[in-house]
């Protein structure tokens, strides 16, 4: 077992009002503690000192809940790729390291307390149009409908998005287009999903810009943040497909209108 | 005796009568019917938004009630069961194996070790079916063959085909499924969504649910919610024990304000204890993590025949191993139940032949399998596992054997609920983990994903009509005083908490209540070792309430204070488990006690005194609480010793 | 009509606008660049060209306004999008590490105004010639070659052209993107589509300013 002395600096923020600051713990881990067990730790010290402890969202602690997020050292969810904060271990810090640790920063994501922040935007999204309208018992059987092997593949990699929302946050426009482009390709890469295919294009990109989130200007560093490793191929689609319903939208049909 | 006056618990099962196979379809027609121009005048409260609350409240909304929804996550789509892995059962047949309703029905009430109702099990392994067709509709993208048709696998204890799965994350895809369908209705204005809210308490009107009080977790505000029917769906108790593979939110106090408030909680000691997760790291250790069972398919669970043996396991040839599961276990090998599974592990290691830190883990080894089918074949079917393997641990798991330790998984008891999902309480639905009805003692693999959305989708949306046509509401909004009185109790008790500041944090007293149950009401239970926690958990919980440290304010986001409260209700619900457990005089499912085993150590239920359902009553502060029997009646089932050897 | 606007006002509608608009000015430079060289071959030559340019007389202002019309719409989008994506931003982080993006991809906006710049001088240059030494309408081989035989003015254009490669290099690789063309399978053409035109326009363009440098322009 090896232990580590460390630096850290927190943002400390108590309320979405207050101006935050950065301040400066030293901790001692254990290379096989999680990020979040080595939070635990600073947190223990902190009460045990009489100081609040630091905020952050957590919990499932197995890289899927999303609820997990903060830039350590710049980085969304730190520097191992492919892993949340809560599966980042120890042992990708050495000792003696320093570690910065900021929340999520963009106008659509305001800070609530420390490295907290409100992602409720990515929810408006979704509701406007990220679904298939589907009923409770109107289904038809689920062989009934052919799915080609692949393209269930290709949707699966799209759907693993877990809305962390580390690429708005990697992104420098605090653009929302992996986000968006994940829920939108999973859907049209499956029949279930083309019925609606453009009007949820038009619908959850109109939400999109009106949350406040930059333009993609094709960075890239969305992709490299993804903890689920989602392609910008997806915002290649959605591109594709939000210009082509663009195109062929009626203006009686309304986009992103939602009925029962 | 003290306390309420003794009037015995009414536990009216409403199992119909009639042939098994025809008892959901003739209740389901004889179900009445709220009309459809009054349903929206009726407030349903969904707490929870995890599979069974997601899909509860999407459904109602859809057939037009007024629904609320609840959760203290961000976001409903954080729910916990998000994490699971494995997959989904249902009984389609469509791998010809000679699956039917029946065999998922037979094998889910022996899996559950007979102490689960037959009515129950039989509907839902019917409306199995359904929820696949459902959730293929909703576009979750469900592994397939080159065909297109859905691809099955088997899993943990079933000798069929019918696990439906998308890749390891079969429960994310099919509550981003559910999710969605919420997020739909939240669009349409028939949902109203509160995330960041924590229930604290139940309110009962004239022996109605009628509400909720709920806190605010970002402002502190202490609000009230007035409705026609409360439901809860807010998921299981493992996380009594401090480590299990719960998500940290988990907690038990919605249904245990509930219990206090009247409904009845069923079977508490029966936890399931999941044999395949990564072993503890250290003393800082939060949480565990499961990995899925699948990975019992072609992984080979051993440990080295000699004790205390440090080579690495390379190095051990294969006369030195033993291959525990599939020398006591021949016909279901690595693939025995999950409590049987479980329980081998911790025998190996309590002899002394565990391995890793501690010496609290045995093998999964890949080695056999990689060389019969190719490590492109096992990279194929598990990559995600291994990659989360080795970044928990790093180490590579297809070149060195995982190492894997239980861990508490699920909790199969919960609030007694009746054939229509209701708990003691009119008014009150109980959905999901956090009921106690078809898992018995024990739950099989992929069917917790099975009968939350059973529960949501397809059998709540019809049986909660029923309770609200026959009723006679009474005008009911949250000036009524019950309100009041509730949330003063939660102020107090929150402005209670904060004003201890004593000496230890809250993590500090969860993590030794956690041993303390993990020691003493685990895997292995004794009559000594139950009788100790029940005397340690009352002293516990008053160094508790005399020296915890809770810093901040009530009006703030305060993670500390959410924490506080879980855990003190935790400390009560502790002894309800361990009294459970000491009046179970017999082994069954995931309930071991070690005064109950045959000669070669195997399970020895009770089925004379013991085939029934515990359901426990609240009876006042300071009062024992009274223990309840259901009697489960087999009619079509033969009790049966259950054997996997 | 209606799309049109509604495409306008979306993010993703914005980037394809300047997609268009710089493919056409991308297709635009390529034949400039073309002509360009042809001062290698002899001045009269470009002369010729010049003067089969004006014999359109004032229809040479339909390309010109539609040029005009896609380096209007380019930079306002680009404007409005760079607006956007300040506000979106909110605060700014002590720490951003940006593995991902090329240095291409983060100087688009100052690379950009750069260009704008140039395209000013170079129209007042050689166009309408007042900030020439010794400009003669017709003599376009000799103008361009006196031109820069200021080395501060033949630097500037070389700097310039170095400029415009960096946007050439990230902007038609985002066109791919923007439009949606992006298959796994087909990927790796993007970047060397991106990279040949870059070298051919920019390299094309750049070859003049640094031979006058080398004083192998006569």
């Amino acid at each position: 077992m090896s232990t580590m002395r460390l630096t850290l600096k927190v943002w400390r923020q108590a309320s979405p009002e207050a101006k935050g600051e950065f301040r400066t713990y030293p901790v001692e881990a254990d290379e096989h503690m999680s990020f979040l067990e080595m939070l635990d730790v600073v947190n223990e010290g902190l009460i045990a000192a009489g100081e609040e402890p630091i905020a952050f969202d957590h919990d499932c602690r197995e890289g899927i809940c999303g609820s997990c997020g903060m830039m350590i050292n710049g980085k969304a969810h730190g520097p191992r790729a492919a892993t949340t904060a809560c599966q980042l271990h120890m042992r990708s810090f050495k000792d003696g390291d320093h570690i910065l640790i900021e929340p999520f920063r963009a106008s659509a994501f305001p800070v609530i307390r420390d490295l907290v922040v409100d992602r409720s935007s990515f929810d408006r999204i979704i509701q406007a149009g990220g679904y298939v309208s589907v009923g409770t018992g109107a289904a038809p059987d689920g062989n009934a409908i052919l799915v080609p092997k692949e393209m269930a593949e290709r949707a699966m990699d799209a759907a693993q998005c877990i809305g962390c929302g580390a690429c708005v946050a990697a992104c420098p426009n605090a653009s929302a287009m992996l986000f968006t482009a994940a829920k939108v390709s999973h859907l049209a890469m499956l029949p279930q999903g083309q019925p609606e295919r453009h009007r949820r294009v038009l619908g959850m990109v109109e939400q999109m810009d009106s949350e406040g989130f930059g333009g993609c200007t094709n960075f890239a560093e969305c992709e490299a943040a993804c903890p689920k490793q989602i392609s910008i191929e997806n915002i290649a689609r959605m591109n594709r497909d939000f210009l082509k319903a663009s195109l062929r939208e009626r203006e009686e049909t309304g986009a992103g209108a939602v009925s029962n | 005796m003290t306390g309420a006056p003794d009037v015995p618990m009414q536990l009216d099962d409403r199992i119909p009568d009639g042939p098994l196979a025809e008892k959901w379809d003739r209740h389901r027609s004889a179900l009445r019917l709220v009309s459809p121009a009054n349903k929206r005048k009726y407030h349903v409260i969904v707490v929870g938004s995890g599979l069974a609350g997601a899909s509860a409240a999407a459904s109602l909304a859809e057939l037009g009630y007024n629904v609320s929804c609840f959760c203290f996550q961000d976001s409903p789509r954080r729910a916990h069961s998000i994490a699971a892995q494995g997959g989904i059962n249902a009984a389609k047949n469509y791998q010809n194996d000679g699956d039917s309703v029946e065999r998922l029905f037979r094998d889910t009430i022996k899996g559950g070790d007979f102490r689960s109702r037959e009515g129950n099990v039989y509907r839902l392994s019917q409306v199995s079916a359904d929820i696949i067709d459902q959730c293929v509709a909703q576009g979750v993208p469900f592994a397939r063959e080159y065909g297109g048709l859905l691809a099955n696998r088997s899993f943990g204890g079933a000798q069929v085909s019918r696990t439906f799965y998308a890749r390891g994350q079969t429960g994310q895809q099919l509550l981003i499924g559910a999710y969605q369908a919420l997020e739909r209705q939240i669009a349409r204005g028939a949902v109203q969504m509160y995330t960041r809210h924590e229930m604290l308490d139940l309110v009962v009107i004239d022996g109605r649910a009628r509400g909720i009080v709920v806190r605010d977790m970002v402002t502190g505000a202490i609000e009230s919610h007035a409705g026609h029917d409360v439901v809860l769906a807010t998921g299981g108790y493992g996380n009594v024990f401090y480590l299990s593979t719960n998500a940290k939110g988990c907690n038990v106090t919605a249904a245990f304000r509930a219990w206090k408030r009247g409904a009845g909680f069923a079977n508490p000691s029966f936890t399931q204890i999941h044999p395949t997760c990564i072993p503890v790291s250290g003393e800082y250790q939060s949480k565990l993590t499961l990995m899925s069972e699948s990975l019992r398919n072609d992984g080979r669970v051993w440990v080295p025949l000699k004790q205390d043996d440090t080579r690495l396991p390379r190095d051990i040839p294969d006369a030195e191993r033993d291959y525990f599961l599939e020398r006591k276990y021949p016909s279901f090998g690595n693939l025995a139940p999950r409590d049987i599974a479980s329980r081998a592990a911790k025998e190996a290691c309590d002899e002394g032949r565990g391995v890793g830190r501690g010496g609290l883990g045995v093998y999964l080894d890949f080695a056999t399998a990689i060389s019969r089918l190719g490590e492109d074949v096992i990279r194929e079917r598990y990559a995600n596992l291994f990659e989360m393997y080795e970044r928990i641990t790093g180490e590579n798991p297809y070149q060195t054997p995982m190492r894997i330790y239980p861990a508490v998984h699920y909790t199969m008891g919960g609030t007694w609920v009746d054939y229509n999902l209701m708990s003691t309480l009119p008014g009150l639905h109980v959905i999901g983990e956090a009921n106690f009805s078809d898992h018995g003692a024990n739950r099989l693999g992929a069917s917790a994903l099975m009968q939350g959305l059973a529960d949501g989708y397809f059998v709540l949306p019809y049986t909660i009509g029923d309770y609200i046509a026959g009723t006679k509401f009474a005008e009911v909004d949250t000036s009524h005083s019950a309100f009041a009185e509730a949330e003063q109790q939660v102020r107090d008790r929150t402005a209670r908490l904060l004003a201890i500041n004593g000496s230890r944090s809250v993590d500090s007293f969860h993590k030794e209540l956690g041993k303390l149950m993990w020691d003493h009401c685990g895997m292995a239970r004794s009559r000594e070792g139950l009788e100790l926690a029940l005397r340690r958990i009352p002293e516990l919980r008053a160094e508790f309430w005399a020296d915890v440290r809770v810093l901040g304010s009530a009006d703030t986001l305060n993670q500390s204070l959410e924490k506080a409260g879980r855990v003190a209700d935790f400390m009560e619900f502790a002894e309800l488990m361990c009294r459970d457990a000491l009046e179970r005089e017999e082994s069954c499912g995931g309930h071991f006690r070690v005064e109950y085993q045959t000669p070669d150590g195997e399970a020895l239920r009770n089925d004379d005194e013991f085939a029934h359902v515990a359901v426990w009553e609240y009876r006042g502060e300071g009062v024992p609480a009274k223990r309840n029997v259901e009697q489960l009646e087999f009619e079509f089932v033969q009790l049966a010793t259950r054997s996997y050897k | 009509m209606n799309a049109i606007i509604g495409l306008w006002r979306s993010t993703i509608g914005k980037k394809i606008a300047m997609s268009l608009t710089g493919l056409l000015l991308v297709g635009f430079l390529i034949s400039h660049m073309i002509s360009n060289v042809l001062v290698f071959v002899d001045g009269a030559s470009l002369d010729l060209y010049g003067a089969w340019l004006r014999g359109f007389g004032p229809l040479l202002w339909i390309p010109r306004l539609i040029l005009l019309g896609a380096v209007v719409i380019h930079i306002a989008a680009a404007y409005q999008l760079s607006a956007l994506a300040r506000a979106g931003r909110g605060g700014s982080y002590r720490d951003h590490d940006r593995p991902a993006s090329t240095y291409a991809s983060r100087t688009m906006r100052w690379g950009g105004v750069l260009i704008l710049v140039f395209i000013i001088f170079h129209i007042l240059h050689y166009t309408v010639g007042i900030i020439h030494p010794d400009f003669r309408v017709g003599e376009v081989g000799r103008n361009l070659v006196r031109g820069m035989e200021s080395k501060p003015v033949a630097l500037f254009y070389l700097v310039s052209m170095i400029a415009l490669g960096a946007h050439f290099l990230h902007g038609i690789w985002s066109v791919f993107q923007t439009l949606g063309i992006n298959h796994p399978t087909w990927n790796r053409w993007r970047r060397g589509i991106a990279i040949g035109l870059t070298v051919l326009v920019a390299g094309g363009f750049a070859s003049i300013p640094a031979a006058a440098l080398l004083g192998w322009l006569r």
